[in-house]
């Protein structure tokens, strides 16, 4: 009835586990016991989770990312911890089986969970308005392409409170990730639960090029896109071209793992070293959908608080191109340790270090992009200065380990790890936390507080370098990843300071947490009628804040690179009323996406637990709920211009009543 | 020595080489990064300065919000790191073919040969021209090439003894080649520097680079001592467990590496004599067709 599910499968016995699910379950019930009592479930159901509406839908992504980055960090202070007092011979906290899982589940939900979602949210709010759009092309795939990664991240979570996770590192090589090395759910959590979010990713990627390439505002050439928009193009092209491999990668795996197939397994002729091959084949363009969008971030910001223009942006477009090409023939050197010999490893190397040129050239504009402005040191800005002292270390590292003969000792030490997230936090993060501060007041309609922003951003700072810095040091001292314990006097002492260091990043995080709640009970006295708080240069600024759900009441034209600043330049003033309004043709909301979404959660559980009624079950549900919804005729429909006029009306009155 | 100040030579076990694969690649690290340092002490200096002269509140410096091109500039940032790496590119293509792993060093000493066996968690060390063997301590004569051959028992690891220079990984029913050489008699940590599952972290070793004196000594050692390492003990070895102590082998069955690598340790047919059948049916089908035009095809 229930397949390999009993009672046995949840951990009682380990005590922070449970303390960890209870919090979960307590923080949970919390919320629904609010949520009923203030009698939210009706708005919350009708506006947000059946939402089509891409600034909605791009909040509850980037919700989802910042649950998942309090979780995911959760797993590194045990990982620093359990390093810190496990390096002079002692157990520690964490026995291997936990630990192993631990160190996965940061790196799986790092990744996937918190660094995705927060990248689909920030394109969803930013780059329809930006572009002169009322919402992407296929709203309604866009909700669904949310509930999927929703699913998949609540199947990880599940994995916690039933079963195990992976222990298996988050890339889940073979032949340690197949049956015989690992039969427990572990491996089948990791793979249904990036499989469903996966797919949910893809869809995003599909949604956004379209967007781009056929909603853009009339006069919107390809070289008058913000940067923000060019990088998110770039960005989801490489979502569309690499998630593919992922999903045929862990589709092998899962056929190994369920029908006893042989592709990657040590008996039968399988082949473990062609699932390192796929896996890195997606995983290195993976880095660059991450980071590049960050870029675009760092354009914006460092363009609009130096009152200047981008300094070189056709150069700036090329670059950009030039990474996503490159990006797809460097993956070998993830492993140059293989064997593939010199030719191999050297072909590898080479086209690894000549992405620095075109990533260079663009640290290079953002300097001169400063270079005879007016800077303002707003948060965002401090990101961006933080962003490019740190990634341009981070930098150094990537190309020093893309030299083989260099790799060959350098290669899974402590040295690595620090060097990429030394560029995932120092470029990524950095860049998507300058983003959620730049466009907050766009999504919420008030700014967050300065000060805590800046609290938060002196501590990720210190604690970045505390953390990681003795990491490069205890990597030239031999100390390879993933170890639960060592006894090593000197290594210990790195150790304590890379814990110290988490701790400030702890700091950070809590400032931030603390930030947007002071915010939000200051929302009045922070609040920006005018919908242009940073005097901003491209159209997304061309709106109230938040926008109205169909963005603009008129389609704006477009003359010339940023926009709106031209715009504001020309005419002397910022948005002006319309003499009339006209009807918008808009979607409805639809329900389909949470559903289906359900749907395959339970769908990811049942094949997780092999309870195979409950497969069929589900798949039918979500199928027959997805087609049933391509069967609604009534998808869309036009607000009238009476309500447009009226929403239009009480904008501008706000607007001259505060003036 | 353990006084020094942090960063010292000797716990950087990187900085510290003890053989001339290591050394080589600690020289490669260092150029490195002064090569690259050309470029990035500039750029951090520059981020900071600019950020400060510029800053909102200094009305004294030049303002030009819609400058926003120089091709003179352009050159420089693009031409310049094309140089750098340019040179850098250079150094990768020939140090790749000069520290290639499986590349053998050559002394006028003969070489060693080891055969490396990464086992659930443990190290097995085969000496093929000595025909004894060892767990978890590695021991040959300094100053001496040693030429490994290396494969896995289970899951993936990676061979490391940092103060030597360069790892390799070792996979199941692969084998991959490492030549190293200690220039100085020393003993030296080895360790796995790919996660293989629970019991991965006690998965190290020592080698011991010994005077060749002292290396004959152990291997008279290991002789008179006992056991023999046949099939049936490999298969009690191979079972899963951790921090195995130390134990040598005094004989060791001939075909053992030969059939771990070709997974017929535990009696089942080998790869490689599954695979001449195969080719062997394979040429046999081939001639039949041939022979008889008039036969057939199934």
């Amino acid at each position: 009835m229930f397949g390999k599910l009993t009672l046995e499968a949840i951990p009682y016995h380990e005590p922070i586990i449970m303390a960890a699910v209870a919090m979960m379950v307590l923080g949970g019930a919390a919320l629904v016991a609010g949520i009923t009592f203030f009698r939210l479930w009706g708005p919350l159901w009708s506006k947000w989770l059946t939402s089509v509406d891409h600034k909605n839908i791009g909040i509850m992504y980037i919700i989802l990312a910042l649950v998942m980055l309090l979780r995911g960090f959760a797993d590194a202070v045990m990982m620093r911890t359990q390093q810190a007092m496990a390096s002079t011979g002692a157990a520690g906290p964490l026995p291997p089986e936990h630990f192993d899982q631990v160190f996965t589940a940061h790196g799986v939900i790092m990744i996937f969970f918190m660094a995705m979602p927060f990248m689909v949210g920030l394109m969803n709010v930013v780059v329809p308005l930006q572009i002169g759009a009322r919402d992407v092309a296929f709203p309604y795939l866009n909700n669904l392409s949310f509930w999927l990664t929703a699913a998949g991240a609540l199947l990880i979570n599940i994995s916690l409170a039933v079963g195990e996770f992976a222990r298996t590192g988050w890339l889940a090589y073979p032949p340690l990730s197949e049956l015989q090395y690992s039969p427990g759910v572990g491996v089948d959590y990791y793979l249904w639960a990036l499989q469903i979010s996966g797919i949910g990713t893809l869809l995003a990627g599909v949604n956004m090029i379209t967007t781009i390439l056929k909603m853009r505002a009339p006069g919107m050439t390809m070289m008058r896109m913000p940067i923000f928009t060019w990088t998110t193009l770039c960005s989801n092209m490489l979502i569309v071209a690499a998630f593919p491999i992922l999903t045929a990668t862990l589709a092998m795996l899962s056929l190994d793992r369920y029908l006893g197939m042989h592709f990657f397994t040590n008996d039968g002729g399988g082949n473990a070293m062609m699932y390192v091959n796929l896996i890195w084949a997606w995983g290195h363009p993976e880095v660059y959908i991450l980071v590049l969008p960050a870029f675009g971030i760092f354009s914006e910001v460092i363009s609009t608080f130096s009152s200047k223009k981008l300094f070189g942006y056709t150069s700036m477009v090329y670059a950009t191109v030039c990474i996503t090409v490159l990006s797809f023939i460097v993956w070998l050197h993830h492993f140059f340790t293989m064997g593939a010999g010199a030719n191999v490893n050297a072909f590898f190397g080479i086209s690894t270090m000549i992405i620095s040129i075109p990533t260079g050239a663009k640290i290079f504009n953002w300097l001169f992009t400063m270079y005879r402005g007016r800077v303002q040191f707003t948060v965002p800005v401090l990101w961006t200065l933080g962003f490019m002292v740190t990634f341009t270390i981070g930098g150094m590292t990537g190309v020093l380990m893309a030299v083989p003969a260099a790799d060959f000792v350098l290669h899974n030490s402590l040295f690595l790890i620090a060097h990429f997230h030394n560029v995932i936090i120092g470029g990524v993060l950095f860049g998507y936390l300058a983003g959620f501060t730049y466009w907050f007041p766009k999504a919420f309609g008030f700014k967050l507080n300065e000060t805590l922003g800046k609290v938060s951003f002196w501590c990720w700072l210190v604690g970045f370098y505390l953390a990681f810095m003795p990491l490069y040091a205890l990597g030239l001292m031999g100390m390879t990843r993933r170890m639960n314990h060592v006894d090593n006097v000197v290594w210990h002492n790195y150790l304590l300071v890379a814990a110290l260091g988490a701790a400030i990043i702890a700091c950070g995080i809590g400032a931030f947490v603390l930030q947007i709640l002071v915010s939000v009970l200051n929302r009045k006295s922070l609040r920006d009628l005018t919908g242009d708080p940073w005097n901003g240069r491209t159209l997304e600024w061309a709106t109230s804040s938040p926008p109205a759900f169909y963005n603009f009441p008129e389609t704006p034209v477009v003359t010339a690179r940023d926009a709106f600043w031209e715009q504001k330049q020309s005419t002397g003033a910022g948005l002006q009323p319309l003499a009339a309004y006209r009807k918008i043709h808009m979607p409805h909301n639809t329900g389909t996406g949470v559903i289906v979404g359900g749907f395959v959660a339970l769908l990811g559980f049942a094949l997780i637990w092999h309870i195979w009624w409950l497969v069929v079950a589900t798949f039918a549900g979500a199928a027959a709920v997805a087609i049933g919804h391509s069967f609604n005729e009534n998808r869309d429909y036009y607000v009238p211009s009476t309500q447009v006029a009226e929403t239009e009306g009480k904008y501008f009155n706000q607007l001259t009543s505060q003036v | 020595m353990a006084a020094a100040p942090l960063l010292s030579g000797c716990d950087m076990a990187l900085l510290d080489p003890a053989g001339p694969i290591g050394a080589e690649e600690k020289s490669i690290i260092i150029l490195a990064t002064c090569l690259m340092l050309i470029v990035v002490i500039p750029v951090i200096a520059m981020v900071l300065l600019f950020a400060w002269r510029y800053r909102a509140s200094n009305k004294a410096a030049t303002f030009k919000p819609d400058w926003d091109h120089s091709s003179k500039i352009e050159v420089a940032v693009w031409g310049v790191p094309c140089i750098i790496i340019a040179v850098l590119a250079y150094v990768t293509w020939v140090s790749s073919h000069t520290l290639e792993p499986s590349r053998e060093l050559v002394t006028e000493k003969k070489a060693i040969e080891v055969e490396v066996v990464s086992m659930d968690w443990k190290w097995l060390f085969i000496y093929p021209e000595l025909q004894i063997a060892s767990v978890n301590e590695l021991a040959f004569p300094a100053d001496t090439p040693v030429h490994f051959k290396l494969t896995s028992a289970t899951v993936m690891n990676s061979f490391f003894i940092p103060r030597l220079g360069s790892q390799i990984y070792t996979m199941p029913g692969m084998e991959t080649k490492l030549s190293l050489l200690a220039s100085a008699v020393g003993d030296y940590d080895g360790l796995s520097a790919n996660y293989s599952g629970g019991g991965f972290s006690d998965m190290h070793f020592v080698a011991h680079a010994l005077s060749d004196a002292d290396f004959a000594q152990w291997v008279e050692k290991v002789r008179a001592g006992e056991g023999k390492l046949t099939m049936a003990k490999y298969r009690e070895l191979a079972k899963p467990s951790e921090k195995d102590p130390v134990t040598t082998y005094a004989e060791v069955e001939p075909t053992l590496y030969h059939d771990i690598l070709n997974k017929c340790s535990d009696g089942s047919t080998c790869m490689d004599a599954a695979v001449s059948l195969a080719m062997a049916k394979e040429v046999a089908g081939g001639d039949l067709q041939l022979c008889n035009p008039a036969k057939p095809r199934g």
